[in-house]
């Protein structure tokens, strides 16, 4: 493909147009996952649809685990469900990645080149650095090489210190005698502590709101970006980060046109201007 | 306080998925009550005093291990609210599990854990989990969750095909919010809504009523005589929207004036709704 090239305008309400050339390198990222498309479609379809975003890590003993990210609002007594699917090493092609790093990006995104990577039955390379640094999903055959980029959250999620990024993770359950319960299993369980806790301040009960299934709002700044076939695409973060607020953006291909031939040049006049002097 | 279950086969899994989709239709937010033998799905009344919604499953006919200890050894149970919904999308992504285990763990707060196994073409299992947070009810306000007692209702009868029912009372929504539900001894019911215009009526007969359990019923009403209950339609259309399949028994028992109550048998889960008369 060479002299490709993709353009990005970016275009305010003054028509004032930019273009911006696309730059990332899926190569400087130290972290990469690969795996069959379709894997990731399963492993997304537990999520409520309506969920903005999702924190993808590696927890322990290697499994990769997607979570349902949930905006921490210090005073909001509404909780939402959280959902976490957990998928073992061996089912992916690649897996160059430490325990406990993690990054939170925007799921509907993912949904949408999911979507497409599975309608053309292709694998799904996912390269990926620190929260805040773009991720860049890779895939690609014998007609095409596409990179979508990802903005993800910057502070790191609190969910990659939490429990399941550093708790054992549980392997396949083992036959046990009916009545005898895994020592481990309730030791984590313990809920007498918040029981006693409770009862002992049952009169302030009455103020904490019911658990609601709405979802907490996605976080802010909102995760942006676009994505297209044939070539790469970016977003240029202003702020090192931090993805951009969102603006009209549109999106041009030059690669097969010589310039002679550019579509852009000027249109001839067909008419003068009536209102023009002399 | 602990709880910890286990489903393993398939059809049973599904039958609680059922389950908690028809809690789900039923109420926004509903309490759950864990005793050694039986799990309740429980919507209190609003207006105090009593409950409009009782769901009971015999839990040894759904988990093949089943284990809780309640609040204390004297009140062996453990009552926990939460949002109906949230359990039945989780239990709806086990369609392909090899197992589903449900406990109640505190992370960071009370949570109903519900771990999925599923069916994975590698050696290792996929596993989803799904945290739904709960609000654990204290012992003082468990007086206003308890078991219904069935009302001395003026007519028993068996109700007719709720699909069938329920399609008719779609349209008569159109109408008027006022539904009339009478029904007599004779096996008849009616179903009439009245604007001013218009009034319809909708009969159902030859259903059958129930053998009474108090003498005085039948001795003192004659059978054509109707007991009528006028209720909010909106309130009688989402208990039959919630139910997707017909039950295995259905009785309707009019309180005449006073309420209607629903008392519906789906396999081994037993359900009771209660509608009051509108005032």
């Amino acid at each position: 493909m060479a002299g490709a090239a993709a353009w990005w305008s970016s275009c305010t309400a003054n028509t004032d147009c930019e273009s911006l050339q696309a730059v990332f390198d899926p190569a400087s990222c130290p972290y990469l996952l690969r795996a069959p498309a379709k894997l990731l479609g399963e492993a997304v379809l537990p999520f409520p649809p309506a969920l903005a975003e999702v924190t993808l890590g590696i927890g322990h003993g290697r499994r990769v685990i997607l979570r349902s990210y949930q905006e921490e609002e210090a005073d909001s007594t509404i909780k939402a469900m959280v959902t976490e699917m957990s998928i073992g090493q061996e089912d992916f092609q690649q897996l160059q990645a430490e325990e406990g790093v993690a990054i939170t990006f925007c799921l509907k995104e993912f949904r949408g080149l999911l979507s497409f990577a599975e309608s053309a039955n292709l694998s799904l390379s996912i390269h990926f650095d620190a929260p805040g640094r773009p991720a860049i999903f890779a895939i690609k055959d014998s007609l095409l090489d596409g990179h979508f980029v990802l903005a993800t959250l910057s502070e790191p999620t609190p969910n990659s210190q939490d429990l399941h990024f550093s708790e054992p993770c549980r392997p396949a359950p083992q036959r046990q005698a009916h009545s005898t319960p895994q020592p481990d299993d309730f030791a984590s369980d313990d809920i007498d502590s918040y029981m006693i806790a409770m009862e002992t301040t049952v009169g302030s009960e009455s103020s904490r709101t019911l658990p609601s299934i709405s979802l907490s709002p996605g976080l802010q700044p909102p995760c942006n970006s676009e994505g297209e076939e044939d070539e790469a695409e970016a977003e240029l973060s202003t702020v090192p980060g931090t993805p951009p607020p969102k603006k009209f953006r549109s999106l041009f291909f030059g690669s097969i046109l010589a310039p002679a031939h550019s579509p852009l040049g000027p249109s001839p006049v067909l008419a003068e201007d009536s209102e023009g002097e002399g | 306080m602990k709880f910890r279950a286990k489903i393993a086969d398939a059809a049973c899994l599904n039958h609680f998925t059922r389950v908690s989709c028809m809690v789900a239709k039923l109420a926004r937010t509903c309490t759950l009550r864990i005793r050694p033998h039986a799990l309740n799905f429980i919507l209190a009344d609003p207006a105090g005093g009593g409950v409009s919604m009782w769901c009971e499953l015999p839990q040894e006919n759904f988990f093949s291990e089943f284990q809780m200890e309640g609040v204390s050894e004297d009140n062996n149970a453990i009552y926990v609210e939460l949002a109906a919904e949230n359990l039945s999308r989780a239990l709806k992504t086990a369609q392909n599990a090899r197992a589903l285990k449900v406990k109640l763990t505190n992370k960071h707060f009370p949570c109903l854990t519900v771990s999925i196994e599923l069916v994975s073409v590698s050696s290792s299992s996929r596993m989803v989990t799904h945290d739904i947070p709960v609000k654990v009810i204290p012992r003082k306000l468990w007086r206003n969750l308890q078991e219904p007692t069935v009302p001395d209702a003026d007519v028993s009868i068996y109700l007719p095909v709720l699909k069938t029912m329920k399609s008719v009372v779609e349209k008569m929504k159109n109408i008027s919010n006022q539904l009339i539900i009478e029904a007599n001894l004779n096996g008849d019911l009616n179903l009439k809504i009245e604007s001013e215009l218009v009034c319809v009526t909708t009969h159902f007969k030859d259903l059958g009523n129930p053998p009474s359990a108090s003498e005085n019923e039948s001795e003192d009403r004659s059978p054509e005589q109707m007991a009528e209950v006028q209720v909010d339609i909106r309130k009688f259309l989402q208990f039959l929207a919630g139910q997707q399949v017909n039950p295995t028994r259905g009785v309707c028992n009019i309180v005449s004036h006073k309420m209607v109550h629903f008392d519906l048998l789906h396999e081994d889960v037993s359900l009771q709704y209660f509608i009051p008369a509108l005032s």
